[in-house]
């Protein structure tokens, strides 16, 4: 039996075109349906899934022109997650991206009833967000400064002002709260009829009752799909199957990647209360609490995301529309016990339904959006961790874009399928982590949280001896890295205890580290960056990466170039470091993370040329980073050569002996800007290598560090990384690194063009360091990043990522400056003098604190030797 | 006297082995019933913990410069008892004072107690549990499966358990077996008494083929499955020889051959009497191998009790010989337990083993032979495998005695005859066999020895055990499903489920669970974590005047199968 639960929709009032014929078998389970319309042949695009994100998608992409679209659907539209979806629509995010997606769902659903004429159940009921400690109600702040600057209207509140509200709360227990007067209820279901039946009348094609048995794919691109009614060619496929979307993508020839899982999810269902709830009471949550309560036809609806959620359909086919699953009183106990204590005057009220509803959930509770690494043409959109409505809209915009424009109109990165690869794909893994992916949605957000489960999957060689030396871990992209050693006799606060949004408990310990690199010498295991080879027979690699990256790679042999690989409009798509190791081959180095979205980036742009071989050697090397003006002492003493700049300049790669082993890939660079080298040894000499390392530079004062403090170690030096301050909108010239693109030098390259108009017009966003000045390292909240920056008390950007200099004895921010025209919000072009004239203020969860803005590094602070990529900056800085 | 009186208690606090007295000498036969009284008066001592204390912090601060009290409980009681004497020798003032001062400093004495996961390693050391095998998702049989457990007081324990399907015909077996005078004649049942009865249930041409199996070499068809627990071990040595003695039983029976079908109370009858039989004729025959010789010999002098079950569909047969129990637990209509007892115990408390025993003798001997409720004053269960010194003539037990192993003659007891020994044999071991047909209320079966019966009425055996099961396995989940229930409601509803389940978390096992009540009850037949914790810590050499051996198994009946079939035959 099917009944629809938060919609009294209408499949008899609107009667859009796609169910023309029969509108009775929608209200019957009947096998045979009979289908009123055949399925076309070919489509430019297939979408798959009719739930909100996929009608979502199909909308913007009809209102972007596109019209040759058919959407399958397995059961019947809405009837999947959809259906029993709660239906809040809170803007209440921590990712900046998610934030917008969730401002733009708002405003596209408040409108879509009088575009539509369909009713939506929209209703503006603002939400509070309460805070039971005083760390939720930083947590709290902190969004709230966030979204002031989106020009979201909200308000940090006193308990007491909750209680007006609300007639219903109990407020005894609250330290605080946080109103957003914008947030909106509606019916998911109705929402999702309404943006197909908009799609509908652009010409999109619906189907229902048709499902994708795989998709069809040659040589690497999609070629259509193949349904339970025929097959249908098509140039886009667009995988919007929720729950569904992981077996889906693993049924094509070439499997498609897709890591979410299902959990259970219940929510609570009333009969109305005696004087009826009005339908615009604001929408609770109650995060330390576990519960999110709103109104619901009179009564209150709510539901939560409890500690020890229960995974569901893992080992293969749910249904093909969700049908009331089990209700699990017994599991709800502590939601209800919660939802009693925060509304004790609901004791009374009676039960309508539990209900269950499988939600999805992806490793790092972040949706998946964006191409696959494997398939040209196959996009995903699903994994949205149960905030579906919130996010339908704006993730529908911004996919449409992407297949339309080639790429959205916001970095979606932190979204993009490419940041998970195959090894996030295993059952076992998918099912541990959403079990902490789900109550995650509800605990404290801390800075520098790691995830428990799901762990030590890529490890380097070296793990247990580094483990037994202390060694905390933290994990990225399923490699564990180490964090910072805790030295013997020390014992840490419980993990519990150390999260804190103020000075951390290793604060000392990562000092002594910075200190050691400073000073001595420290050994770091950095075997989790990607590594790739590109070689050819002839000339047809150097001729490939000048084309693909924007420094000159035609250095002599043994040469290393920072160089960014920029896209069209001159944007960042990686950041590495790459070695010519002779004539034909190259050795690069990128972010751990890039391991698919580069491999995916240059196999697109790559000719399909037999004697172009690119070749992934992540695995055959670890990689030690010795930093510390120690580390040539060190390094001369086990390779009896000359390890001086003058025998062995910065930015150069040898192949030499170390200790026994032979082979081994020496690099004089850091990559924090201090004197150091790298080394790239193939794993079977790690060990041997790591054990002469430490006995040779026990005298030297060696020790082992972390990335805590390699990540101060490069704030204070102004380093940029990809991912955290760089990404596919920032160009070379916004943060300062002209030098390292080869604009003069008369060759093409991926993004020229855009690099030239913007040399000619200015950039209108520039990257600054930020040196808090009035801020207390051991008393006042510590920066983390997306702080908002102001400038003479005016917003201008916000902070990209953030560190404690033990140098300085500060902290520094990085982050971006832009200039906002004062009447039309427009961009303006920020010059060095703007930078330089203004006074700044960084927004600690709405805590001003005063801070110096610098264009450049304190470069003669730090160093004692110059080299080679500081001359280059003191040249550049000289112009 | 003394020792008599406590053994009708519960708590059996009698020293030394409580079935079978031992005379120190054979001359001064009567002494043994007031052996060791010490012990005896140190139990309300141990049973009152606050005189326990008080005098413990006497001594603490009297004698800490002298020993180094042991923390261990029961040790420190002991102690407390002489030194409390030394206690009273001190000026009445200076002990004052010194207790005051001790007070200001040594708060709480220091008491040494079990933490409930070293309490749990105990009480789950033996634990077993058995779930019939499903097929296609439906268990067919009668039978669900069963917890066992035992907790050892002896040292070793001489308490026995068995389980075990019949493979050729159908049903199971389960069977506890109470051993006295050692453990080798319940060890010996334990390992013989299913096969003999699973060769008398069998039709003859399974015997037939078995036979020839075993006449030309060919593998066996398999009799039973057992179902042991790691420590439920069988003697290697002796299999040879109780083979043959098997092999000879079914010879016999193919050669009897009746043709008839066999009837399982006879089976059971004849198995009992046939094995315990061979137990007799193996000790007179003697063996050549010395190491078997000795076993036989032993397991022929000693004793043992049994009670064993045998479930076919729906007919269960109970056959006991002795005073171990089989309990049905039986749920009314309203959901409350009843026990239904299905073996009646053979001792002095039954009125009508007392007559049969007495008819069984010359009129002469009515007053010897039940003499302070034991058989010819000596032996508790009036039905017994082995104990041949209450079996063969005077001449036979000499005979053997002086033949058999220095081991033997070294032996006070074996050599020792009962008193008023005139008309043997004085026990037998042939079972009272009880027929139950199950019905759909009948939802499990209590195989116990007697070391649970003393502790606990069958009443609070059948309700601990229904409400567990019921607690555990038929936790029904809620539906709102078209009542009327407020939050309110359902939030009491789930709290009081929440708390019912973790009480009964820790034991996943029926029989473990009922140990836990009949060594840990208090006075409010709640569990106390603190008498827990002290019975399970007493020194082996005390341990045995508190507690018995336990050995439970609980059977449970698929109330579904039973149902449905019911309503077909009805």
């Amino acid at each position: 039996m099917f009944f629809r639960l938060l919609s009294d929709v209408q499949w008899r009032t609107v009667r859009p075109r796609w169910r023309s014929k029969s509108s009775s078998q929608h209200t019957t389970t009947s096998v045979a349906d009979p289908q009123p319309i055949s399925l076309p042949a070919q489509a430019q695009v297939v979408i798959c899934g009719g739930g909100i994100i996929g009608t979502s998608v199909a909308y913007h992409l009809s209102k972007l022109g596109w019209k040759d679209i058919v959407l399958l659907e397995q059961g019947r539209l809405a009837a999947g997650s959809t259906r029993f979806c709660a239906g809040i629509v809170s803007t209440v995010r921590h990712l900046s991206i998610e934030l917008k997606m969730a401002d733009y769902s708002n405003k596209l659903y408040q409108q879509l009833e009088q575009e539509t004429g369909i009713k939506t159940g929209y209703v503006k009921t603002g939400s509070i967000s309460l805070a039971q400690t005083q760390d939720r109600l930083i947590s709290l702040k902190r969004i709230a400064s966030r979204l002031s600057v989106m020009g979201i209207p909200c308000q940090i509140m006193a308990p007491k002002q909750v209680a007006h509200l609300h007639p219903l709360i109990n407020i005894h227990d609250l330290v605080g709260a946080m109103y957003v007067p914008d947030d909106a209820v509606v019916s998911s279901a109705d929402v999702s009829l309404a943006l197909a039946s908009a799609a509908s009348r652009k010409g999109v094609q619906i189907h229902e009752r048709t499902s994708i048995s795989h998709v069809m794919v040659q040589k690497g691109c999609v070629t259509g799909v193949e349904t339970d009614r025929g097959p249908i060619e098509c140039q886009y496929f667009v995988n919007c199957a929720g729950q569904w979307a992981y077996e889906l993508g693993l049924s094509n020839e070439e499997p498609v990647s897709i890591p979410l899982h299902a959990c259970e999810h219940f929510y609570l269902l009333t009969r109305p209360l005696k004087k009826p709830l009005e339908s615009n009471t604001p929408t609770i949550a109650d995060p330390d609490g576990r519960i999110y309560i709103r109104s619901w036809q009179g009564g209150i609806l709510s539901g939560g995301f409890e500690k020890n959620p229960k995974p569901i359909f893992t080992e293969g086919r749910n249904q093909l529309e969700i049908q009331n699953l089990h209700e699990d009183w017994d599991h709800f106990e502590p939601l209800l016990s919660s939802l009693l204590r925060r509304m004790p005057g609901l004791e009374a009220l009676e039960i309508m339904q539990l209900v269950n509803c499988p939600e999805s959930f992806t490793p790092d509770m972040r949706c998946i959006m964006g191409e696959s690494p494997t398939v040209q043409g196959y996009f995903v959109l699903a994994g949205m961790n149960s905030a579906g409505v919130s996010f339908g809209g704006g993730a529908g915009k911004y996919l449409a874009e992407w297949l339309v424009n080639g790429r959205p109109a916001e970095n979606v990165w932190p979204l993009d399928l490419k940041r998970f690869g195959a090894l996030q794909s295993s059952r076992t893994f998918l099912r541990h982590r959403v079990m902490e992916v789900m109550p995650l949605i509800y605990d404290l957000k801390v800075p520098r949280w790691d995830f428990q489960t799901g762990r030590q999957l890529r490890t380097s060689p070296l793990y247990d001896r580094l483990d037994a030396q202390g060694a905390r871990w933290m994990e990225k992209h399923g490699f564990e890295r180490p964090k910072y050693f805790v030295p013997p006799g020390k014992d840490l606060l419980a993990l519990d205890q150390s999260k804190t949004f103020y000075k951390p408990d290793w604060f000392d310990i990562v000092g002594s580290e910075v200190k050691c690199c400073k000073e001595a010498v420290c050994v770091i295991d950095m075997s989790s960056f990607t590594k790739f080879e590109i070689s050819s027979t002839g000339d047809q690699a150097l001729e490939v990466l000048q084309y693909l990256f924007s420094n000159d790679l035609d250095v002599p042999v043994g040469h290393i170039v920072h160089t960014g690989m920029l896209n069209e409009t001159g944007g960042y798509e990686n950041d590495c470091s790459i070695a010519r190791l002779n004539k034909r081959s190259f050795f690069m180095i990128s972010p751990t993370d890039q391991q698919v979205h580069c491999w995916a980036w240059l196999k697109k742009h790559m000719p399909n040329d037999s004697n172009l071989l690119l070749e992934d050697v992540t695995w055959k090397y670890t990689a030690l980073n010795l930093i510390g003006p120690r580390a040539v002492d060190v390094l001369s003493e086990l390779s009896y050569a000359p390890m001086t700049p003058e025998h062995f300049p910065s930015l150069f790669c040898k192949e030499m002996s170390v200790g026994y082993a032979n082979g081994i890939r020496v690099m004089s660079m850091t990559h924090t800007g201090e004197p150091g080298f790298m080394l790239y040894i193939p794993i079977e000499y790690a060990l041997h290598v790591y054990n002469e390392l430490m006995s040779v530079g026990q005298k030297y004062g060696i020790r082992n560090t972390g990335y805590y403090a390699l990540r101060s170690l490069r704030i204070e030096k102004f380093f940029a990384f990809w991912g955290q301050d760089l990404d596919t909108f920032t160009t070379p010239l916004e943060c300062g690194r002209e030098f390292r693109v080869k604009l003069d030098k008369g060759m093409d390259f991926i993004g020229r063009d855009a690099l030239m108009q913007q040399k000619q017009d200015g950039v209108c966003k520039r990257f600054t360091m930020f040196i808090l000045e009035d801020h207390d390292t051991d008393l006042d909240l510590w920066p983390w990043w997306g702080e908002p920056i102001y400038r003479n008390g005016r917003y201008v950007g916000k902070t990209t990522s953030s560190a404690y200099s033990y140098t300085l004895e500060r902290h520094v921010c990085l982050g971006f400056v832009q200039n906002f025209d004062e009447e039309t919000g427009e961009a303006l072009v920020v010059t060095p003098d703007f930078i330089n004239r203004g006074e700044y203020e960084i927004d600690i969860a709405g805590q001003r604190f005063q801070a110096k803005a610098k264009l450049y590094p304190f470069s003669s602070l730090f160093t004692q030797r110059r080299r080679k990529d500081e001359m280059e900056l003191s040249g550049y800085h000289g112009k | 006297m003394l020792a008599a009186s406590c053994c009708e208690r519960r708590m059996c606090v009698c020293p030394g082995p409580r079935r079978i007295a031992i005379p120190v000498r054979s001359s001064r036969l009567p002494v043994f019933s007031d052996a060791m009284p010490a012990p005896t008066q140190l139990f309300p001592l141990i049973r009152n913990c606050e005189i326990g204390r008080i005098y413990s912090t006497v001594c603490h601060c009297h004698h800490k410069h002298l020993c180094c009290l042991s923390p261990h409980l029961a040790h420190s009681h002991l102690r407390c008892a002489s030194q409390k004497k030394l206690a009273t020798l001190c000026s009445p003032k200076e002990n004052f004072n010194q207790f005051i001062h001790a007070r200001s400093y040594v708060s709480t004495p220091q008491r040494f107690y079990l933490t409930p996961p070293q309490v749990n390693s105990i009480l789950k050391a033996n634990e077993y549990s058995f779930k019939v095998p499903e097929f296609d998702g439906k268990n067919v049989s009668s039978v669900l499966g069963f917890d066992s457990n035992q907790l050892p007081a002896n040292a070793p324990i001489e308490d026995r358990r068995s389980a075990a399907t019949c493979l050729q015909t159908r049903g199971m077996l389960l069977g506890v077996f109470d051993g006295h005078a050692g453990c080798a004649c319940a060890q010996a049942v334990s390992e013989r008494l299913f096969y003999y009865i699973a060769v008398s249930l069998l039709p003859h041409e399974t015997l037939l083929e078995i036979e020839n199996a075993v006449e030309s070499g060919r593998a066996l068809l398999p009799i039973l499955q057992w179902h042991k627990h790691p420590n439920d071990y069988f003697s290697k040595e002796a299999s040879k020889l109780y083979f043959n003695s098997l092999r000879t039983y079914w010879q016999e029976l193919i050669d009897l051959n009746t043709g008839e079908t066999t009837d399982v109370k006879e089976a059971l009858i004849n198995a009992f009497k046939r094995l315990d039989n061979d137990i007799s004729l193996e000790a007179q025959v003697g063996d050549p191998n010395s190491f078997l010789n000795y076993l036989v010999l032993r397991v022929a002098f000693s004793g043992a009790t049994a009670c064993v079950a045998h479930v076919d569909g729906f007919d269960l047969h109970v056959a006991n010989t002795g005073d171990s129990r089989a309990m049905l637990g039986v749920q009314e209509e309203d959901g409350s337990w009843s026990a239904v007892a299905l073996s009646s115990d053979h001792n002095a408390q039954n009125e009508s083993e007392i007559e049969r025993v007495k008819l069984e003798h010359p009129k002469s001997e009515e007053k010897s032979v039940v003499k302070q409720d034991r058989l010819l004053g000596l032996l508790m269960p009036f039905r017994a495998f082995g104990d041949v010194k209450f079996k063969w003539s005077i001449e036979l037990q000499k005979r053997v005695v002086e033949s058999g192993p220095d081991q033997l003659n070294d032996n006070e007891y074996t050599k020792f005859i009962p008193p008023n020994y005139h008309t043997p044999p004085y026990l037998t071991a042939e079972p009272e066999v009880v027929h139950h047909r199950l019905r759909p209320q009948d939802k499990f079966l209590v195989l116990a020895t007697d070391g649970l019966w003393e502790t606990m009425h069958r009443q609070d055996v059948v309700r601990i055990v229904g409400e567990y099961l019921t607690g555990v396995h038929h936790q029904q989940p809620i539906a709102v499903g078209g009542y009327k229930v407020t939050l309110g409601q359902m939030h009491g509803l789930l709290t009081e489920r929440r708390a019912r389940i973790s009480s009964v978390f820790e034991d996943q096992n029926a029989a473990t669970h009922l140990i836990r009540h009949a060594v840990g009850n208090n006075e409010f037949g709640t569990v106390d974590h603190e008498r827990l914790s002290k019975m399970l810590s007493l020194p082996e050499e005390l341990a045995r005047m508190y507690r018995d051996d336990i050995t439970i198994i609980v059977v449970q009946f698929n109330s579904h199968v039973v149902g449905a079939c019911q309503n077909e035959e009805f």
